[in-house]
């Protein structure tokens, strides 16, 4: 796996961060704490000490803090995201980062299904690999999985970039919209109206910004295939009207 | 919802504390499912069978049934009673005149499962409250699988409680619902499979013990789960010295597993395992869908 080099907030390890142990207080405290940050506190590096596979952890951060989680967490860790640097130490159960706003999520480990889902904006990355659904209805999010992405990633993907490093699974990009898939290594098969299209120099230029924005270095843009929609299901086609 | 869990151990040393580690995982699904819960335990192997027996009023059921079970079928009967359930011991030979005899004599008592060394309670209530009334946490054994149910297919009665037990010493619990448990129940039923309720999840344990009745290892049984059922499905199955996983190919429904010099262990989710040992080093990762994964003693 290619190295990383975390992004600016996650890198900083700023020894005035205010320390929340979910061991020892509720997570209801800690989203209600980062919930009450105002417009341009100080408080803009935490940590979050045994997570233990909680559900939403640091949902609905909306100020640009540095989030550093020990550890792994259950459902939608980062849900709704506007603007925080949230970085899991640890795996991501299902929906992490689902419908991001803006900002970034970095997950060290693994994520489970649908991560990115309905994103709008920001960046998640993911060190290790994505199971099923990854980026499944994004609206403009971009997302970079440092390893494999499972099956149905990018269902009815409508805008947005979606870069995997390894390998996808089945049906990748069914009913995609206008979203832009870059896949370095195997697609196990397309979904409906999703096909290969041409790397032509604009997309480079845009994959190795992704790829720079989310600290990937030893790989270059043009080892990836670019796949999007073919627009043939945009509209009916009268063809069609006996499978209906 | 719902939540399963499941430990295959490894490591021997373990076994005294399998009781206290699974109840420990359950626990911390409850919010999965609130409606009824269920625990099966592997213990040590003995020259006995055991039979764990159920009845809604257990002072009347079980009090003289070890000494008419005993005259009943010819063979020293031994009863252990724990609230609502109760484990009978008997020869192995003796094992389906017991079941018999025991339907004959205590038509309301039910049969929760049966074979050399499983043990299998299940009651309507939250894990903690169930785990609490059966003294899991005191049970030993080598490996063992559990349910906290979110009912969505038929009611919520100690009958309709997971695990499901529909031959010797096999067992499974289920996350999803099936939509061709019908079908396959008329199936299973003309080959002569037994039914006890209406419930989906018996069907698809009972479609593994009619598989492995005719042959297949429980890896290949877990195979035939993939064509032949329809619906979403996680499966954690035990067999007298196995434990098996399977994901349906949707796989929507949560897993993950973790597995260590001393334990393979499942979980809806990673809480259920965050307080194995060793977890933090343990290898951490989600069953691929339409894979099946399988550990034998």
């Amino acid at each position: 796996m290619p190295a990383i080099n975390l992004s600016k907030a996650g890198r900083e390890q700023s020894h005035a961060s205010r320390v929340f142990d979910l061991a020892e207080m509720s997570l209801r405290e800690l989203n209600q704490a980062l919930h009450d940050l105002a417009p341009g506190s100080n408080e803009t590096a935490w940590e979050v000490l045994h997570p233990r596979g909680s559900h939403s952890v640091a949902v609905g951060v909306d100020q640009p803090v540095a989030i550093d989680v020990r550890g792994s967490v259950g459902y939608y860790c980062g849900g709704m995201n506007d603007g925080g640097t949230i970085t899991v130490h640890g795996s991501a159960g299902p929906g992490v980062g689902e419908n991001m706003m803006s900002g970034q999520i970095i997950v060290k480990g693994d994520a489970s299904q649908y991560a990115g889902a309905t994103g709008r904006g920001g960046l998640l990355v993911i060190e290790g690999n994505a199971s099923s659904r990854c980026g499944i209805s994004m609206k403009g999010i971009d997302i970079v999985v440092h390893g494999n992405i499972g099956h149905m990633s990018a269902f009815m993907a409508q805008s947005g970039n979606l870069v995997v490093l390894g390998d996808a699974g089945d049906a990748l990009g069914d009913s995609i919209y206008e979203a832009r898939l870059f896949v370095r290594g195997k697609v196990e098969s397309l979904g409906a109206d999703c096909i290969a299209k041409e790397m032509r120099p604009e997309y480079l230029e845009l994959l190795q910004g992704l790829l720079d924005r989310a600290g990937v270095t030893g790989v270059k843009a043009a080892e990836f295939k670019r796949y999007g929609s073919a627009r043939t299901l945009y509209n009916f086609n009268i063809d069609n009207a006996d499978a209906y | 919802m719902c939540g399963i869990v499941g430990l295959f151990l490894k490591d021997k040393s373990l076994e005294p504390q399998l009781g206290a580690m699974l109840s420990e995982m359950l626990i911390s699904l409850s919010d999965r499912g609130p409606d009824s819960a269920g625990i099966a335990i592997y213990g040590a192997s003995s020259n006995e069978a055991k039979i764990t027996i159920q009845s809604a009023k257990p002072e009347h059921d079980f009090r003289g049934l070890d000494a008419e079970l005993a005259k009943a079928i010819g063979a020293p009967v031994s009863i252990a009673a724990k609230s609502t359930h109760a484990v009978v011991r008997t020869t192995p030979a003796k094992i389906d005149e017991a079941r018999e005899a025991i339907q004959a004599l205590r038509p309301d008592i039910r049969i929760m499962g049966a074979g050399d060394v499983v043990e299998i309670y299940k009651e309507v209530g939250l894990p903690e409250a169930v785990v609490d009334r059966f003294g899991v946490r005191e049970m030993t054994g080598t490996h063992g699988i559990g349910h906290t149910r979110m009912a969505t297919e038929s009611a919520v009665t100690t009958m309709g409680a997971h695990p499901f037990s529909t031959g010797a010493d096999q067992c499974l619990v289920h996350n999803g619902s099936l939509s061709n448990h019908n079908n396959v129940r008329r199936e299973l039923i003309r080959e002569g499979m037994i039914f006890e309720t209406e419930n989906d999840t018996e069907v698809a344990a009972a479609y593994l013990s009619s598989q492995m009745a005719h042959g297949k290892n429980l890896g290949e049984a877990l195979e035939g789960t993939l064509s032949d059922l329809d619906g979403f499905f996680t499966f954690v199955v035990g067999t007298k010295n196995g434990f098996g996983v399977v994901r349906d190919p949707i796989a929507c429904k949560p897993a993950v597993m973790a597995e260590t010099d001393q334990y393979v262990a499942f979980g809806s989710e990673y809480r259920a395992l965050t307080k194995l040992p060793g977890i933090d080093n343990a290898k951490v990762w989600e069953p691929e869908p339409a894979t099946v994964y399988f550990w034998e003693h």
